[in-house]
């Protein structure tokens, strides 16, 4: 039985002439924490929408759960401009919007923190349970849907008591400091019950304590939640301390993969990314 | 007590004595009195304000298609209800019509006169609700791809195009083309106006409380993250869209019985701006600034300030500055008032139960601070 849960196939995604991801292929296996790295402009976000589906990849697949959910070819002018080496291997166009790919378990972080900002924490965190609802507009409206909706707050409450959220639920989800801030998003996404979880960056702009809090977070909820994590990190501390496996991208192009020691020793990420000495 | 129990109280309370008043002022004004007039009005724009508000300020969606929406709803009514023996007349021009059919009276045959009049009146009014519903629906296809100002544009256009489809003349055995539908039957009474808006309105206020209404300010707040936490954009826009209109329809439906006659001229783009304003003053995204705000509005405008039309205003007689047209000055100058002071409407985005609140957060963190 393949344990694969996120496969992606020879991406390319090309802006015009600007090649953003260049023919990617990684693996994520169940029960993983996978760091994705490189420097700024790598391509590294750009791959988490060609695989949450905000961009259509120019040319390749991706496979969730052993299921192709994404697949290109490129088209029009695209097709001029491509110059991969995978001409012609994919012919179907499967491009699903990003919340159909969220139904079907995935749920994402934002690099820049993306809270619905006139609503309160808890609703944050509700708002993500509608996708998992089976209620239709009559039945919402007209409270049918009653026990669905209390089962939902009930587990709503539940995860913000996990994340160390539950004594501020009412509160404005922007009057929170901004390292909760960071907790709300991750917990938004696991309201959506997801297989695998993506984080963007989700220590971006955190001071080191904050980071290592992270760092113990996130391997505590890949525990309890029995997730797949794919995450996009500069903090080197919690990427090394944390990941199972390492992605480096470089100009949108895969140099490296292994484990994080692996990874601290080899040459072309310390030239292209890491750097000597300091205190990587 | 819980404050949200409070707030339960507070607005069973104020719904209660407003429906008393409006009962009051039944019994003892006649029913072609300004105030009953005023009081009929203002519902009306109230259920219309609301139902833009539904979609301008919980969606995000600027539309301003609702005069169009309200035009379909005024006209369903009356062409439904018009009494068999009357239409020769009304329909002179066009032999009397093409639809021979007058559902109140329908419904009398099985139901008795009363109450079949009222049942096909109700009838008469959720169809032009539905049909304007199923025009959302088409229009929304191609125009919900379209954002902000665009979208606007969009509607306000689609809109004028429906109000000139309706003048058509090949189109005048169904609208009567230019010419005006009247004898249709109406409420005379306020109190069936209150109640009718207030359940459609307490509809919405349901609807926006529900899981459906939640993923709507989503989308308002953030299209990103909503899309990426598995709310279908494209779903979740249209809904509102046809909900908001469903509930247009049903106001211009309203609107007709009220006004007592109708023709397409007062469905124009000025009427969609006096709802946007009306929404404005009260708050986006606001449903008690919304009423409060249409309430305001109408009895400003048609019975507080009539008299800086006629020359005596609150017992200052001065004919020669109190002419025809000042009452629309003063009343500009009011509105800009509010907007200067109330940068977010008379309620921003609070609803009246919240006042209850008094924002105890600050004052904690004041006392904190000593």
């Amino acid at each position: 039985m393949s344990e694969n849960v996120l496969k992606i196939e020879n991406a390319t995604m090309q802006f015009g002439g600007v090649v953003a991801v260049d023919n990617l292929n990684l693996e994520i296996n169940r029960g993983e924490i996978v760091a994705l790295i490189g420097p700024n402009g790598a391509g590294k976000t750009t791959a988490f929408n060609v695989v949450t589906g905000v961009y259509q990849p120019t040319n390749g697949a991706v496979w969730f759960q052993g299921e192709k959910i994404i697949e290109n070819h490129p088209q029009g002018k695209m097709k001029k401009l491509y110059k991969g080496q995978h001409d012609g291997e994919y012919t179907h166009v499967l491009a699903p919007t990003p919340d159909k790919v969220t139904k079907l378990g995935m749920a994402r972080t934002f690099q820049n923190i993306r809270l619905w900002k006139s609503q309160t924490v808890f609703d944050n965190v509700l708002i993500a349970k509608h996708c998992r609802s089976t209620s239709n507009v009559f039945s919402a409206t007209f409270r049918l849907n009653r026990k669905e909706e209390a089962a939902q707050r009930e587990h709503v409450a539940e995860l913000l008591n996990t994340v160390g959220l539950y004594d501020v639920k009412d509160e404005l989800a922007t009057s929170l400091p901004y390292g909760k801030q960071r907790r709300l998003e991750i917990a938004r996404a696991l309201a959506a019950e997801p297989k695998l979880l993506l984080l963007d960056e989700p220590a971006a702009g955190m001071n080191p304590q904050e980071t290592d809090e992270l760092t113990a977070f996130i391997g505590e909820i890949r525990d309890k939640f029995d997730l797949t994590v794919f995450l996009i990190e500069h903090h080197m501390n919690l990427v090394m301390g944390i990941s199972d496996r390492i992605y480096v991208l470089d100009f949108g192009k895969l140099i490296a993969e292994g484990t994080p020691a692996e990874i601290q020793n080899n040459q072309r990420v310390i030239d292209a990314y890491l750097g000597v000495a300091d205190d990587a | 007590m819980t404050s949200s129990k409070k707030k339960t109280i507070f607005t069973a309370a104020v719904l209660a004595v407003l429906l008393a008043v409006c009962v009051v002022v039944d019994m003892t004004l006649p029913s072609y009195h300004i105030v009953v007039v005023v009081i009929k009005k203002a519902t009306v724009y109230s259920l219309v304000a609301v139902s833009m508000n539904l979609l301008n300020g919980f969606t995000g969606l600027f539309s301003l298609g609702q005069a169009g929406f309200m035009l379909l709803g005024a006209y369903a009514y009356g062409v439904l209800t018009i009494p068999v023996d009357k239409r020769a007349s009304v329909y002179q021009y066009f032999d009397g019509g093409a639809i021979q059919f007058s559902l109140p009276e329908i419904f009398s045959g099985a139901l008795g006169d009363t109450v079949g009049t009222v049942v096909g009146m109700l009838a008469a009014l959720l169809v032009g609700g539905i049909l304007a519903a199923l025009l959302a629906y088409l229009i929304g296809l191609p125009v919900l791809r379209l954002k902000s100002d665009y979208l606007a544009i969009a509607t306000l256009g689609f809109a004028e195009i429906l109000r000139a489809f309706f003048q058509w003349n090949t189109l005048g055995p169904i609208t009567n083309g230019s010419n005006l539908l009247k004898s249709y039957p109406a409420f005379s009474h306020a109190t069936p106006y209150v109640i009718l808006a207030g359940l459609m309105i307490a509809v919405i206020v349901l609807l926006i409380n529900s899981t459906y209404g939640r993923a709507f300010k989503a989308i308002r707040d953030d299209e990103v993250a909503a899309e990426a936490m598995g709310i279908n954009l494209a779903h979740h826009k249209r809904l509102a869209f046809i909900i908001s209109s469903f509930f247009a329809g049903i106001g211009g439906g309203m609107m007709a019985m009220y006004m007592g006659t109708i023709a397409a001229a007062p469905f124009k783009s000025t009427l969609t701006y006096e709802i946007l304003l009306i929404v404005v003053i009260g708050g986006i995204g606001s449903i008690t600034g919304s009423i409060l705000a249409s309430f305001l509005y109408i009895f400003s405008s048609e019975w507080l300030l009539r008299g800086l039309d006629a020359g005596k205003f609150l017992g200052i007689s001065a004919p020669s500055v109190f002419k025809n047209g000042f009452r629309m000055v003063v009343l500009s100058v009011i509105i800009m008032i509010i907007v200067l002071f109330f940068r977010r409407g008379l309620m921003g985005d609070k609803e009246l139960p919240d006042l209850l609140d008094r924002r105890p957060k600050k004052r904690e963190k004041e006392a904190a601070g000593k």
